[in-house]
């Protein structure tokens, strides 16, 4: 005789999940059906009056040599921040981890930074590298090197990339430190009595049982990179100089929000959209299957 | 800081209100008034507001900072959606195309003005100022507020230590060109830099040269216009720049006014910006400067003509009761006053809106005791605006700026020439002129 739990109530199951249905389609579904509808037309500021214009905006777009430049800008910088925000953060996570004295003091000021509102964090490091003023900037030009981000593209990027993922190590290192204290002691102790050295023990045991946790975070780097930098881009560069620093996410806001044309800046968003969804497809396809949970 | 101001002015507006109850059976209009100025500017602003609301009894203006410039717009376009919108918003002249086209969102200045039976007469104002916010049969759209033009600020104390008069007072580019490479010869870091690239050394430097920066009166005779800044006038003055840059004559320190602090600091010795930058100059810089006239090239015939305006001016938008927009028209009234004009133009650098506001304070010996201060002005009406010289009227003209900003940098990092770059700006901005033509068809 088996024992079965049955639920007679057949509305509470959707009951229950209705709340979140709710949440979905009100800040989901229905704003991404909005953008999908405007991306339809060219609207004045006021929304006085609209001109249906059917795909014309992804026409214009598409025909546009710096909206697909800005493609590779995109991709350049969610790399680069996700790389070494993760990077930094497993290292200082190692390290932390290892501290016995005084770890909590450690561990409050590296989490700090993820408190910091992103224009704010772009604004800090803008002044400690502003050619003129910026702290860093005066030691390196001591050192003989002559920082100059306003016009130099390479550094803008590198710029913007530092503040990015400063500000995002504190979150990575919160989810890796807790990664590390659920590794078994035991596992760690018989590898050393094996003779496994440091290295070895971090790269055979330490990092594969990571693994859904380094998955996890490169996900949710991936998707920080691509739609919750704008503050820093505005703040830092503005898109500039010549561009290279116009993440497709900064173009949405300066079309959408500075320039008031709605409809292209609707059109990139359907377009965004469509990326992060590949993108969120290609990860789980492909990376999740190198992952060990 | 924008709600602890909003807090204090709503308490104003309360306590002002309330003395009016005390004094009049009905209670006074109140009219909401969104700008985008704060800090220094924003305390003067606010010390008008009190002295309109204390001067009668009818209105009270409530003034709320709504951010910077394009926060400003978009809050107030924003809010129109909504149906919530203030009476009085201050936009920039960027922005002057996009409220020009936004017909049932405004209501035209000349239209309340009449509408109120107060005295107003459009030719108090001065014509290169007024001209910019005034359609091509003469009727006010909005009110002037603060209107700047660029000149050129000279740190004396650099002059000297190159071994020039520190009187020197280039007048052309070309004697431009010898004092930088004495300034340079000298070991000077910076001899020239500028703020608004092209603010100045476009839109301006084409109205200065009586050369059109865009097809049909620079959009003033319709939307179907084109940009047209890539003729050879503009292509030699940015061609110049470059090569000045590329031999460290000329600084570029970012799309803003990030070069005021380079200024100031006296890193920097030759600097163009808005004449509304003399107080922060006359404020913070600790070495004698002088303010004289934007350069311009005298192989140019019939140079220099006159420079346009920067700076916003006060739009009144629509779908309010009559008895409000009565109010807006008398507190427009009051700030057209020559006392009030007077004293925001000598405390600001800004231009001043009236006629009457000029010679008020020229009677008043401003200019003998601040020298520099008439420059603007004089450069603004010692000729009467042409075509290509009475403003700009371009819509989605912030962006264009942008793309603007993006080309010139180009030619300053040494990656692309002068005529490419201009030619690149001119294709980019037609392609987002058509789509603004056609949102507003």
């Amino acid at each position: 005789m088996q024992k079965r739990v049955i639920f007679q109530n057949k509305g509470l199951p959707y009951l229950l999940l209705l709340p979140q249905l709710v949440i979905t389609a009100l800040f989901f579904l229905w704003p991404a059906g909005q953008a999908i509808y405007q991306s339809a037309f060219i609207p004045d500021p006021f929304g006085l009056k609209s001109q249906f214009v059917g795909l014309g905006n992804f026409e214009f777009l598409l025909g546009d040599r710096y909206y697909l430049e800005s493609f590779r800008t995109t991709a350049v910088f969610s790399l680069l921040v996700a790389a070494v925000s993760m990077g930094l953060a497993l290292l200082m996570a190692v390290l932390a981890d290892r501290v016995i004295k005084a770890a909590m003091v450690y561990r409050t000021l590296l989490i700090w930074p993820y408190a910091v509102a992103p224009a704010i964090a772009g604004v800090l490091w803008l002044f400690l590298f502003n050619p003129s003023i910026g702290l860093v900037a005066y030691y390196l030009k001591q050192m003989g090197y002559d920082w100059n981000h306003v016009l130099n593209g390479d550094e803008a990027m590198a710029l913007v990339v530092v503040a990015a993922s400063w500000k995002q190590i504190s979150y990575n290192f919160l989810f890796f430190l807790a990664g590390l204290q659920a590794i078994p002691r035991s596992l760690l102790e018989a590898a050393a009595i094996d003779g496994a050295g440091a290295w070895r023990r971090f790269w055979t045991i330490v990092f594969p049982l990571l693994s859904p946790t380094t998955f996890f975070l490169l996900v949710v780097n991936l998707v920080y990179a691509f739609f919750d930098t704008f503050g820093i881009i505005h703040t830092v560069t503005a898109g500039g100089p010549e561009r290279s620093t116009m993440i497709l996410v900064y173009k949405v806001f300066a079309d959408g929000f500075v320039g008031q044309d709605l409809g292209s800046s609707a059109a990139q968003s359907v377009i965004l959209l469509l990326v992060v969804g590949l993108l969120t497809v290609v990860q789980f396809r492909f990376i999740e299957r190198r992952v060990h949970y | 800081m924008s709600f602890k101001k909003r807090l204090m002015t709503g308490a104003l507006a309360t306590l002002m209100s309330a003395a009016g109850l005390a004094g009049a059976a009905n209670a006074a209009t109140e009219i909401q008034w969104w700008h985008a100025f704060t800090g220094r500017l924003g305390d003067l602003l606010a010390k008008q507001v009190e002295d309109y609301n204390a001067s009668q009894s009818d209105y009270v203006v409530v003034a709320t900072n709504k951010g910077n410039y394009s926060e400003t717009l978009n809050a107030g376009i924003a809010a129109f959606r909504a149906g919530e919108q203030p009476h009085i918003l201050q936009v920039f002249e960027v922005g002057t195309a996009t409220m020009m086209s936004a017909k049932g969102a405004i209501k035209p200045v000349y239209e309340v003005m009449a509408e109120s039976g107060l005295p107003f007469d459009p030719n108090a104002y001065l014509a290169a100022v007024a001209g910019y916010y005034t359609t091509t049969d003469g009727q006010m759209l909005s009110l002037p507020y603060n209107s700047s033009t660029p000149v050129l600020y000279i740190n004396k104390d650099a002059l000297k230590t190159a071994g020039l008069d520190p009187e020197t007072k280039p007048k052309t580019w070309g004697e431009v060109e010898t004092v930088l490479t004495a300034l340079k010869a000298s070991g000077s870091a910076c001899p020239l830099t500028t703020a608004w690239q092209s603010w100045v050394h476009l839109e301006n430097l084409s109205a200065y040269h009586n050369v059109p920066f865009a097809t049909k009166d620079n959009g003033f005779a319709g939307v179907d216009t084109e940009l047209a800044f890539n003729s050879p006038v503009q292509v030699k003055h940015i061609d110049t720049l470059g090569r000045w840059a590329k031999d460290g004559l000329f600084i570029y320190s970012g799309r803003r006014n990030e070069g005021g602090a380079r200024f100031r600091s006296g890193e920097c010795a030759l600097f163009t910006e808005s004449s509304a930058g003399y107080a922060g100059v006359k404020a913070e810089a600790q070495f004698p400067f002088a303010v004289v006239n934007l350069p311009y090239w005298d192989d140019v015939a019939g140079a220099p003509q006159n420079t346009i305006i920067g700076g916003a001016s006060l739009w009144v938008m629509a779908g309010h009761e009559g008895e409000e927009y009565k109010g807006v028209a008398d507190f427009f009234n009051f700030l057209s006053s020559a006392e009030v004009q007077a004293d925001w133009h000598q405390n600001t650098g800004y231009l001043p809106i009236t006629t009457a506001a000029y010679e008020l304070t020229k009677s008043q010996g401003f200019y003998e005791t601040s020298p520099g201060t008439d420059i603007a002005i004089l450069q603004m009406t010692g000729k009467a605006p042409t075509g290509n010289s009475k403003g700009l009227r371009l819509g989605s003209f912030d962006q264009i700026r942008g793309i603007i900003d993006e080309e010139l940098e180009g030619v300053w990092s040494g990656s692309k020439s002068a005529q490419e770059a201009l030619d690149a700006a001119v294709e980019r901005g037609n392609q987002l002129l058509r789509r603004f033509e056609q949102a507003n068809r």
